[in-house]
């Protein structure tokens, strides 16, 4: 039988690389590489996943290089010379193996003012929201994110700013300030704007090219940059 | 940890190394540029003096490359600008291929003329 | 720096770069038509010298680069070399300063003033 050979991150931020083989199947994912490492060759691999088909974000790990979703990367697309290096995450602190530690890349969900806030009660109707509207069409283009960090760990500006929010959260923000119901858009605007929000972005496209869900938060952060800008100099904020 | 080449490596992420590289060489150049035409304090013979050296085959061909760092960073920039102020289109994933276009269409029009 | 200042920095960069766009279009146009046949000091001064327009086109060259430049600088400062603060603000500011004052010499210059 044909088998991979696996270089897999052990330890912390220190650590290093342990080689495996794994047998190579047909439709094999990373995940399911993974997987195998743990219950077969050693137990003591610790990785994150749930649900094994691209809805809850928690599987997504460093494969080749290259920020990815594990359990819908196939292991055809991605090896090379059946070869496949998988590490953590990259940008967050490495908890063990290939689990890290996400709290700052949702801390700064919170700090981009990344919760709807409302102004009506369940008393009220419904809103009516035309699906053709500009915002609704601005909104519906981010807000697929499931949260996986990719983007996060793919991006240099949090690299070189270890305060930046961030392309997720910062899409967020952007879903949020074109959320026609929501009453928060001053303090959103005021909080992602400065050294830390929007303005940093250089538009690597980093975060637009791994994004696993085809989202382009390098569009929302550009759409939170010209709104902070026309808010600045209209004295909103 | 930090992310190595092989998450860089997409024709974005060029650009982005071309524009600031670009914009930090031509910042150095300014001040340059700046002095040889401030010989024309000394009237066009002081211009000509200094136009003298630029002869230089090797000068030359470093103008060239000053003339194609402009282009680079202008078009690229242009390229900036429209992503950054306008709503996001499919159209602008290939506006990378037209400033690398537009940039090479100026170096070569220079070229010819310089030759 | 405030909030404020940082947006409007970014704004500042962004609107001297569409300046600078039409600016440097001109001036690419120009440098391809004038090495044709060569460059001599005598064809640059006929020209620039006592021609109001050239000198305001370039006036506004300079004025454009000096706010692009330095705002550019500063971020390089900061993401690489991870100097940020006041210091690093200074210095970008005496950049663009230093860039205004040399580059307008150069303008005088070749619009026939005499040296300061």
């Amino acid at each position: 039988m044909e088998t991979l050979q696996v270089r897999i991150w052990r330890g912390k931020e220190n650590g290093g690389f342990q080689e495996f083989d794994v047998p190579r199947q047909e439709s094999q994912t990373v995940l399911d590489v993974v997987t195998y490492v743990q219950r077969k060759c050693d137990p003591t691999l610790s990785y994150r996943f749930a649900c094994r088909v691209g809805v809850c974000g928690s599987c997504a790990m460093t494969v080749n290089g290259v920020s990815r979703w594990t359990c819908r990367t196939h292991v055809s697309k991605v090896a090379e010379d059946n070869k496949v290096e998988i590490a953590p995450l990259r940008n967050l602190p490495v908890v063990k193996d290939l689990v890290t530690d996400m709290s700052e890349f949702f801390d700064k969900w919170a700090r981009a003012r990344g919760s709807f806030q409302g102004s009506t009660t369940r008393k009220d109707g419904f809103a009516q929201v035309s699906p053709e509207s500009k915002e609704r069409k601005r909104v519906d283009a981010g807000i697929e994110c499931i949260g996986c960090g990719v983007c996060y760990s793919a991006c240099d500006v949090v690299t070189w700013n270890k305060d930046y929010l961030g392309p997720a959260a910062l899409n967020r923000a952007w879903t949020l300030v074109n959320d026609v119901r929501d009453t928060g858009r001053a303090e959103r605007l005021a909080a992602v704007a400065g050294d830390a929000g929007c303005l940093a972005c250089h538009t690597h496209l980093n975060c637009t090219e791994r994004c696993p869900k085809g989202l382009s938060p390098t569009a929302g952060i550009a759409g939170l940059k010209r709104a902070v800008l026309a808010a600045t100099l209209s004295g909103e904020i | 940890m930090k992310n190595d080449y092989r998450a860089r490596n997409h024709p974005a992420y060029w650009a982005f190394i071309v524009h600031r590289v670009s914009g930090l060489l031509l910042t150095f150049f300014l001040p340059l540029h700046f002095w040889a035409l401030g010989q024309a304090f000394h009237g066009a013979a002081g211009l000509d003096r200094f136009l003298e050296w630029t002869h230089n085959p090797l000068v030359k061909f470093a103008e060239t490359g000053l003339v194609l760092l402009l282009a680079a960073h202008m078009a690229g920039g242009v390229r900036l600008l429209l992503i950054e102020f306008l709503d996001w289109r499919e159209w602008q994933k290939t506006l990378l291929a037209v400033a690398a276009g537009v940039s090479l269409v100026v170096v070569l029009a220079f070229l010819l003329n310089l030759v | 720096m405030s909030r404020r200042s940082e947006v409007l920095l970014w704004g500042a960069q962004r609107i001297s770069a569409m300046v600078l766009a039409v600016c440097v279009i001109v001036h690419l146009m120009t440098m391809i038509y004038a090495v044709r046949s060569g460059l001599s000091g005598s064809e640059i001064l006929g020209r620039t010298q006592g021609n109001i327009g050239w000198f305001a086109f370039y006036a506004v060259f300079i004025a454009a680069v000096s706010v692009h430049a330095p705002i550019g600088l500063r971020t390089i400062l900061a993401e690489t070399f991870n100097w940020r603060g006041r210091g690093a603000d200074v210095f970008a500011a005496v950049v663009g300063l230093s860039l205004a004052m040399w580059g307008l010499r150069a303008v005088m210059a070749v619009f026939g003033g005499s040296p300061a």
